[in-house]
């Protein structure tokens, strides 16, 4: 027997979400006292000093948002993309979407400067999230390409397909980061490792607001997402126009993604693990995998940031570690999984 | 007119012609079988009626309106259709899956309504108690009792709007008994003005259940007409290439293969 969960569960995964926000405001290598944090929204009378508001407002509040919204958009692209693909193996980060997006990105930074003086000022923010979305938009649809015939996903081909690409985004980073000067290499290696620690409101803002309209649209669709797993033609018989769903589901999650990364870089295999978890626990239906998901993964991203920037205080650990000691091995048990019922 | 007509149909897949120059409709009220060898082409009709399928030449109408024109989600309330195998992705459970089956009815039924007819549907197809479990779990003829549960569910979901049915192989894997209860189930929608096309392999249920048969040989349509007549043993033992035997017992018409070998037509 199998759980299945009413969207009822919601309120639960909320709880837990804000819970995981709320401590991860308090710790770090300069703690705050709930009691502050409580004076800082404005809720309690006790008196806050100005290094602690400074610290609140500007670094901690502006980077747990950020690994929020960045968990909760890659749990929920991820969620879209294995129903898309009807594969739980369907991650951003292992299909490459999330490193078509870092080159995209990467190149701006690099190359960006020789045509940034024909872009208005104010648009200038605009580019790395833009950028990005176009990378994981290409690199979504060339996966999708080669790996689904006739609405059958090859298991084998998707994953070697995202190797590839990963490979070839990874060899056009590199050559990036040969040309690449000081200043923009200091940039890089955040962008490669994946991190929040050079998180500002400013430079967040956009893709921020990306992210707020693109998880959410996702959440009409979710009963064409169940109907998906049907099968593409059975979707078809039920009154669902699955070539226009398909293209939708791909901008959407070359959406999510490509704001993901442009706010944190290559993040692995949140994607992956929060999807599945919360399908262990609720089951598959998107009225409740969607949201659930969502705030799992938002979540996971918070606690993993916290970890990483208080277990080695002063200096930090690269997040993509952290996630890709977890999803690693969560990821090989799965396939190990699948092997043995001959399923790959 | 409101019927389901396929008028000189021609499917190919690549150079390969699957099916050619098939005209035959479907009315309301009708059960239509569609009988011959493997490989003839009966599913790629079926797929054709369903408008799966590009076609090479002629054209599909459902009440006099090409396929095509019409919308998905009014095409799901005009008819539906049962495919050969259906394989679903992730744990989701009987009742989910017969629920998909109300998908165009969303926004004017209620979540406890399209619950209540999808459990309707599986109590029918003696399916409800794998309402809570996951598909992947059921064996072969179970996941055809909860996907025919799902087809019968879009059929009720509104009746009288949805005049078609299309069934490819509905009994396939099914024991006897739920092989009787699937065409019945069918029998008794046409009865109130459904019109079934159905793929059938079994001449017995066919001469027992259809009202009228349509047999295919190599893409071809070779006979269309009342069931009795064309269901005659010398015709099927030529379409079929083995002695077949047509007796009468217990008022149930039955075909005998005794085995052996017919040389094919010239």
């Amino acid at each position: 027997m199998i759980a299945q969960a009413s969207p009822r569960t919601i309120p639960l995964f909320a709880l837990a979400a804000a819970a995981s926000v709320v401590s991860a405001l308090c710790i770090g290598a300069f703690p705050v006292g709930f009691d502050q944090l409580l004076a800082a929204v404005g809720l309690s009378s006790a008196p806050l000093d100005d290094t602690t508001a400074a610290v609140l407002y500007a670094i901690r509040a502006p980077r747990v948002v950020a690994a929020f919204a960045v968990g909760a958009a890659l749990a929920a692209g991820g969620a879209a993309m294995q129903s898309l693909f009807r594969n739980p193996l369907a991650d951003p980060g292992l299909l490459g979407v999330s490193s078509g997006a870092a080159l995209a990105a990467v190149s701006v930074i690099v190359l960006g400067e020789k045509v940034f003086h024909i872009v208005p000022p104010g648009l200038r923010p605009w580019c790395l999230p833009l950028a990005a979305f176009l990378g994981g938009l290409a690199a979504t649809i060339v996966v999708y390409r080669i790996a689904a015939r006739e609405g059958v996903t090859l298991v084998g081909t998707l994953l070697l397909a995202g190797i590839a690409i990963n490979a070839l985004a990874s060899a056009g980073i590199g050559m990036l980061v040969f040309v690449a000067d000081e200043q923009q290499l200091r940039t890089l290696i955040f962008w490669t490792m994946g991190g929040f620690g050079a998180v500002t409101w400013a430079a967040i803002a956009p893709a921020l607001l990306v992210l707020a309209i693109s998880i959410p649209t996702l959440l009409p669709s979710a009963h064409l997402l169940d109907a998906l797993a049907l099968g593409e033609r059975e979707a078809g018989h039920i009154g669902v126009d699955v070539e226009r769903l398909k293209r939708r589901l791909v901008a959407q999650v070359a959406l999510a993604v490509g704001a993901g990364v442009a706010i944190s870089g290559i993040v692995g295999f949140v994607g992956l693990i929060a999807p599945h978890i919360v399908r262990l626990l609720l089951g598959p239906a998107h009225r409740t995998l969607l949201p659930a998901a969502a705030l799992f993964g938002g979540a996971f991203l918070v606690l993993a940031d916290a970890l990483a920037r208080t277990m080695v205080t002063p200096a930090e650990l690269p997040i993509g570690i952290l996630t890709a000691l977890v999803g690693g091995p969560f990821f090989l048990w799965l396939l190990a999984g699948r092997a043995a019922r001959g399923n790959l | 007119m409101s019927a389901l007509q396929a008028i000189g149909v021609e499917v190919r897949a690549r150079d390969k012609v699957l099916i050619r120059d098939i005209s035959l409709e479907v009315m309301p009220g009708e059960f239509l079988a569609v009988v011959g060898p493997n490989g003839a082409g009966k599913s790629t009709l079926l797929s054709a009626l369903a408008g799966d399928r590009q076609l090479a030449a002629g054209q599909v109408l459902l009440a006099d309106r090409p396929l095509a024109h019409w919308k998905k989600a009014d095409l799901a309330h005009r008819r539906a259709v049962l495919p050969q195998h259906s394989t679903v992705a992730f744990d989701f459970t009987g009742l989910q899956i017969a629920s998909l089956g109300l998908l165009s009815h969303r926004g004017r039924l209620s979540d406890r309504q399209i619950g209540a007819l999808a459990e309707q549907a599986l109590t029918e197809t003696e399916a409800l108690a794998f309402a809570d479990r996951p598909y992947a779990v059921l064996s072969g003829g179970e996941r055809q009792r909860v996907q025919l549960a799902r087809v019968l569910a879009q059929c009720d979901a509104d009746p009288g709007r949805l005049p078609f049915l299309l069934l490819d192989e509905p009994i396939a894997g099914l024991d006897l008994a739920h092989q009787h209860a699937a065409l019945a189930s069918a029998r008794r929608r046409v009865d109130r003005g459904l019109g079934v096309l159905a793929v059938l392999h079994d001449l017995n249920m066919a001469a027992r259940y259809a009202d009228r048969v349509a047999i295919i040989e190599d893409g071809r349509l070779t006979a269309l007409g009342p069931t009795r007549p064309i269901l005659d043993p010398e015709r099927l033992s030529t379409v079929f290439a083995t002695p077949i035997v047509r007796v009468e017992a217990a008022g149930a018409v039955a075909f005998l293969s005794p085995g052996g070998n017919i040389s094919p037509r010239t």
